[in-house]
């Protein structure tokens, strides 16, 4: 799922200082998921941003709302009524979700409340990892499963690169090496003759957002 | 011969050949490389000419290179993926050729985190497997990457990359090595060696599959000194380079630990040519040169060949 956190408070409230109402969204999905951006995070935001408000004697008062998913136009629409009565919308969803208001209020300023991070699993409670980067072109079936383009920091599609040491990579001794997961999970499934083949050039400039912002269309689905 | 460099002629009459490292300046003030590149004429066949190593800005490599050639050596441009997508290697490629250079060393680059513009972008557009396969495209096919678009005139370079044969995993590296040599690699250069046993075993996966065959290996060596060993322990979470305890103890406890240096790096080297498979050495190290042309000699294998 789509990950994010917080923004540091100084920086909303700095974007927030021309206005006295404001109405802050929060999102029932990933950033729910993750504690960013859900419902309690709203509330908390909310408090504190009030708070800091009244400490500088600037009163502001910010109304409250978690549409279920705020990147889905039905849900987005719940904000219709309520954005009327407002000068600002922060929305702590992901940057997807900000600009799916954006798109729909065309007439109020949104300012993002959160940093979209990554597309990541939970590894434990509180512990998130980046797993995908939507290159828009699977590669996981060539490497055992493990996503080369979004955990290695050189993104090698021929690696390990000669930083792989002790099964971390020599950016950071947190991070794993991928291409040494790569290759133990390979070696435990008996299939390291995989990786003898030379995986070519990615497409970057066909597949991935280098060929600018993707869009995707079914015909079936269609209204 | 592919590329008609005197590097890949000396390794192919089967010569033991000598590279050196070379870091251009870090501007464009070239009174240091001036007098680098004279120690190292006399004492190398071709000189490594590195690409903003550990992501420190330099001169570009190219320039550098050509400017040696000026001076009266023969480069090998080292390329990194690092900073260039495989527009601007090519292109560069197209030039470098242009401007005589006839070794290219092709590789993934330090990560931007090690140097001096942390807050840069990595490229990455295509690996050091996927270059080489893209110079060797070039070369051979007379096309750009994909084989379709004509290239006007020829693309000859000699084609160089690199493995740590000390990296994990180990039993990986050797395969590593083989899909370079798949893709089109002519020369190997190594990382640093100092533990000879792990290099060994390094050596015998290579020679089981044949790879010596099929490429030059040039073994990486470079004299230790305090400082080296100094900073490889402040590095220890890092353990990139093995340097064997006793090796440390022998060079530290020495009464003259740089010389000590330079003698454990000529036995090295007099151990290393008798090696089966290794077909030459690369002498790297900053700010080493002068220390280069004693190892050389100290090897007897001064004087170098003459270029033709």
């Amino acid at each position: 799922m789509i990950k994010a956190e917080q923004k540091p408070m100084e920086e909303i409230l700095r974007a927030l200082n021309p206005y006295n109402k404001i109405l802050l969204s929060g999102c029932g999905a990933c950033v729910t998921v993750c504690h960013a951006g859900g419902e309690k995070e709203v509330e908390l935001l909310a408090s504190g941003l009030r708070m800091a408000r009244q400490k500088i004697g600037k009163r502001m008062e910010v109304l409250e709302i978690t549409p279920a998913r705020q990147c889905e136009p039905e849900f987005a629409l719940e904000l219709a009524q309520t954005v009327q009565k407002v000068e600002a919308v922060v929305s702590i969803s992901c940057g997807v979700g900000v600009q799916t208001l954006v798109r729909h209020f065309p007439k109020i300023p949104v300012f993002p409340g959160v940093n979209t991070t990554f597309l990541g699993e939970t590894i434990t409670h509180g512990v998130w990892e980046e797993r995908c980067q939507a290159c828009g072109n699977c590669v996981l079936e060539k490497t055992g499963g493990i996503c080369p383009v979004a955990r290695c920091a050189k993104q090698l599609l021929n690696g390990p690169c000669g930083g792989s040491s002790n099964g971390k990579c020599e950016i950071n001794q947190e991070t794993d090496c991928a291409w040494q997961l790569i290759y133990d999970r390979l070696s435990g499934l008996g299939q390291l003759d995989r990786l003898e083949e030379i995986i070519p050039a990615k497409r970057w400039g066909v597949e991935s957002r280098d060929r600018g912002p993707r869009r995707m269309v079914r015909e079936d689905l269609k209204a | 011969m592919k590329a008609g460099s005197h590097l890949e002629s000396v390794l192919e009459k089967g010569a033991f050949a000598v590279t050196g490292e070379f870091n251009p300046p870090k501007g464009n003030d070239l009174s240091i490389a001036k007098r680098k590149a004279g120690l190292l004429k006399d004492c190398v066949d071709a000189v490594n000419v590195t690409d903003s190593q550990t992501a420190i800005v330099r001169m570009s490599s190219m320039a550098a290179s050509s400017l040696l050639i000026q001076m009266g050596l023969e480069p090998v441009m080292q390329m990194t993926t690092r900073d260039r997508n495989r527009i601007a290697l090519q292109s560069d490629l197209m030039g470098a050729t242009a401007l005589g250079i006839k070794n290219v060393l092709c590789l993934t680059g330090d990560h931007q985190s090690f140097g001096n513009q942390v807050d840069s972008k990595n490229v990455h557009d295509l690996d050091s497997v996927q270059l080489v396969d893209c110079v060797r495209t070039m070369r051979d096919q007379g096309t750009l990457l994909g084989g379709v678009e004509k290239i006007e005139g020829e693309i000859k370079l000699f084609i160089g990359a690199v493995e740590n044969p000390f990296a994990d995993p180990v039993e990986f590296r050797a395969t590593r090595l083989g899909k370079k040599v798949a893709a089109g690699a002519d020369f190997i250069q190594t990382q640093c060696i100092y533990d000879m046993n792990r290099f060994k075993e390094w050596m015998k996966r290579v020679l089981d599959r044949g790879l010596h065959e099929k490429c030059h290996i040039l073994a990486g060596v470079s004299p230790l000194n305090s400082d080296r060993i100094l900073l490889q322990w402040k590095e220890k979470t890092l353990p990139k380079i093995p340097i064997p305890e006793e090796l440390i103890d022998r060079i530290t406890k020495s009464k003259d630990p740089d010389e000590e240096g330079i003698r454990v790096c000529i036995e090295q080297v007099k151990e290393l040519k008798e090696m089966k498979g290794i077909h030459g050495i690369h002498l790297m190290g900053v700010d080493l040169e002068e220390k280069f042309a004693r190892i050389v000699d100290g090897a007897g294998l001064s004087p170098r060949p003459k270029v033709e």
